[in-house]
């Protein structure tokens, strides 16, 4: 999960990051309020999970209350990369002498993390990797050894900080790999981090994304699940526990397993150029053991998405077992005709592996017409494309 | 032959006491492993269908000599688990528990390296299944003989379809190496060691999107593998830049989509398939049958 910068920020100051503190703010009126408050001159800022908020219009400087009152109607409600801002940071403008830029990330290729660090902060972190390499210092960090006070000044040697400034920029450092380990983190990113014309470090901006497998361990980060920046259904599904990506297609899909619910996708999109181009209209992993009662969660979450004009149930039974996978169908079909929402989109199911033989004998004696059974996967995608742009 | 398992491997199962420990155990019996213990911490002296269950790995080890452990723990588990399996030198370590946050797995792979002792598969993954022979895991036995090709993927039930996709003609071993953004044994590691195995005759390698595991395995290929090599990998219509964070697109130095590791296949002589079916054919043509 991808944080807002106030919740980003929010982390660093309870790590001891230094952070200037600001008010989050969902109307100009209540912006005024928080100007007021503060007292001096206020940056008003989108609160968007995109980059470049600057360059669209989203960053601010306003002198008094009633500019930032102006600034924030200006903001709220803009589009930014397809992301609608429906709340400002107002927080006390501060004098800038340098931006630097650091970070922590998980470095998958060489299976550990990465510190990565330069007094060229402020621009686009990827244009300073393309155009200027020997800017961005990279350094690893043993993930059992973490970030000592040896590593902090290794890392700002290398990026060549200031010496007047690299004892507050270790201590920084050292800050924000708690971020990352104490927060189970995979990103920390600081930019800019700034060094005001007194000679503080502050960081200006932040970035986090969390880890959700490490949700179990800390309660609190499920206040920063943002309800209205997620699609309705997606948000039904996560309820649900169900592992559901939104797409734009028509073509609904159920399967287990990530890489099978993928190929999956590929293959009905494939198929569907040959029947007025229907793509897939969701990812919908049901993942491994999956009961009756996940299969049936997950064709209601399907069938509910108006966009969805036929449904493809790919399943290769290993520890899910296919009749199981029939029976979630059947109850599915027979829950939602009892809520007074019969099931009359198409289902064409393809089921094979554990058990296959019983799963397909339960679908064949449920006397349901809309079900449809295929044989592989890709006449069953075939099958699918082609019921679904039959009903487009 | 096969690689990493084969029919000396003596299993061990970490959490055999748990609801799908138990259930996988008696699935790996039932495929002619060798299941020669359990571990539970608490539980030493019980049993499941006889075979014994031990406080811990290094106790287990000692008294029937298990070489291979699998583990089901759950996730907030599952570090201390194979860290254990690490103190008391085990040789193979799979990690089937999926959902284990990432800051462990950096943490138990690490420890690995260090003690350069234990080879760790997953987690996050399917197991390795060299057909006739053994099994560790939860890939299901009866889908595929035993044969001549070697098989390794992120996924477990793309594993499962290309399985039985080419049943007829078998394979030597299949592994599902995980789909977690850290795994301890890589495409690389399988590919080298089917190389080098003598009755693996042709390769299946199945990647997906995100990182740049494949692009890797691609120039590794180039470089080093001999015996022919299809591969397939899925996503080419799934949703960008969901799993990946802004600057570790910077690091990884690739986009990470399906369409760039498809293209750093073909350029490394790899015939790649559209689908899963497309793949086998492909197959099928280098290999005859």
């Amino acid at each position: 999960m991808d944080l807002y910068e106030y919740q980003a920020k929010h982390l660093f100051g309870k790590h001891g990051v230094p952070v200037i503190a600001g008010e989050v703010c969902t109307t100009p009126e209540l912006a005024r309020q928080a100007a007021r408050k503060i007292g001096t001159a206020v940056v008003v800022k989108a609160q968007v999970k995109a980059g470049g908020r600057g360059k669209a219009g989203g960053v601010k400087l306003a002198t008094d209350p009633d500019d930032a009152f102006a600034k924030a109607e200006a903001i709220l409600g803009l589009d930014i990369k397809g992301h609608i801002v429906r709340r400002v940071l107002v927080t006390e403008a501060s004098d800038i002498a340098e931006e630097y830029y650091v970070s922590f990330l998980l470095d998958r290729a060489n299976r550990t993390f990465l510190a990565m660090a330069s007094f060229e902060g402020g621009m686009d972190i990827e244009e300073v990797a393309a155009t200027k390499p020997e800017a961005l210092a990279r350094i690893q960090v043993d993930a059992l050894e973490g970030v000592s006070a040896a590593k902090a000044a290794e890392i700002a040697a290398a990026a060549n900080f200031p010496v007047e400034v690299r004892d507050q920029i270790e201590l920084v450092l050292q800050q924000l790999w708690q971020v990352l380990v104490q927060e189970d983190a995979t990103l920390v990113e600081v930019n800019p981090l700034v060094r005001t014309p007194d000679g503080r470090i502050v960081a200006l901006d932040g970035k986090v994304s969390l880890d959700d497998n490490a949700n179990y361990r800390h309660a609190s980060h499920a206040d920063f699940l943002d309800r209205d920046e997620t699609d309705a259904i997606e948000l039904r599904a996560k309820e649900l526990d169900l592992n559901y990506v939104k797409l734009s297609g028509e073509v609904g899909i159920i399967g287990n397993g990530a890489g099978l619910v993928m190929s999956t996708l590929d293959v009905v999109a494939y198929a569907g150029e040959e029947f007025g181009g229907v793509r897939p209209a969701n990812f919908l992993d049901i993942g491994g053991g999956a009961s009756a009662q996940v299969m049936a969660n997950g064709l209601d979450i399907v069938l509910n998405d108006p966009e969805v004009k036929a449904v493809l149930v790919n399943v290769f039974g290993g520890i899910t077992s296919c009749d199981a996978v029939a029976d979630g169908i059947v109850q599915a079909i027979a829950m939602l005709a009892e809520r007074g929402e019969p099931v009359t989109k198409p289902i064409v199911a393809r089921i094979d592996g554990n058990n296959a033989v019983e799963g397909r004998r339960i679908l064949a004696e449920s006397g349901l017409s809309i079900v449809e059974m295929a044989d592989t996967m890709d006449s069953a995608a075939r099958r699918v494309a082609e019921l679904a742009s039959q009903a487009k | 032959m096969s690689i990493f398992l084969n029919s000396d491997s003596r299993l061990l199962v970490q959490g055999m006491t748990g609801s799908e420990g138990t259930k996988h155990t008696r699935l790996m019996v039932a495929a002619g492993s060798k299941v020669v213990a359990g571990v539970t911490p608490g539980k030493a002296g019980l049993d499941v269908d006889g075979i014994p269950i031990f406080d811990s790995v290094g106790d287990a080890m000692e008294a029937t000599g298990a070489n291979v452990s699998v583990v089901f723990v759950p996730p907030r588990f599952a570090k201390a688990a194979v860290l254990e399996a690490v103190d008391a030198a085990m040789p193979l370590c799979v990690v089937i528990t999926e959902g284990i946050p990432i800051h462990d797995t950096a943490a138990f792979f690490q420890y690995a390296v260090n003690a350069g002792t234990t080879r760790i598969i997953g987690p996050n993954c399917p197991g390795i299944i060299s057909p006739g022979q053994s099994n560790a895991g939860i890939i299901p036995a009866d889908i595929a003989k035993p044969g001549r090709i070697g098989l390794v993927s992120k996924s477990g039930t793309l594993t499962y379809q290309m399985m039985y996709e080419l049943r007829d003609i078998g394979f030597t071993t299949a592994i599902g190496i995980g789909g977690d953004p850290i795994i301890g044994t890589t495409h690389i590691d399988a590919l080298a060691a089917f190389e080098a195995d003598p009755d693996t005759q042709a390769i299946v390698m199945i990647g997906e999107i995100g990182g740049d595991a494949e692009e890797r395995a691609a120039a590794f290929i180039a470089a080093n593998v001999s015996k022919p090599v299809v591969g397939y990998v899925a996503g080419f219509t799934a949703p960008e830049g969901k799993t990946m964070g802004h600057a570790g697109a910077i690091v990884s130095g690739s986009s990470g989509t399906a369409a760039a590791k498809a293209e750093a296949l073909e350029a490394a002589g790899v015939r790649v398939g559209r689908t899963p079916s497309a793949t086998a054919a492909l197959l099928r043509e280098l290999v005859g049958g």
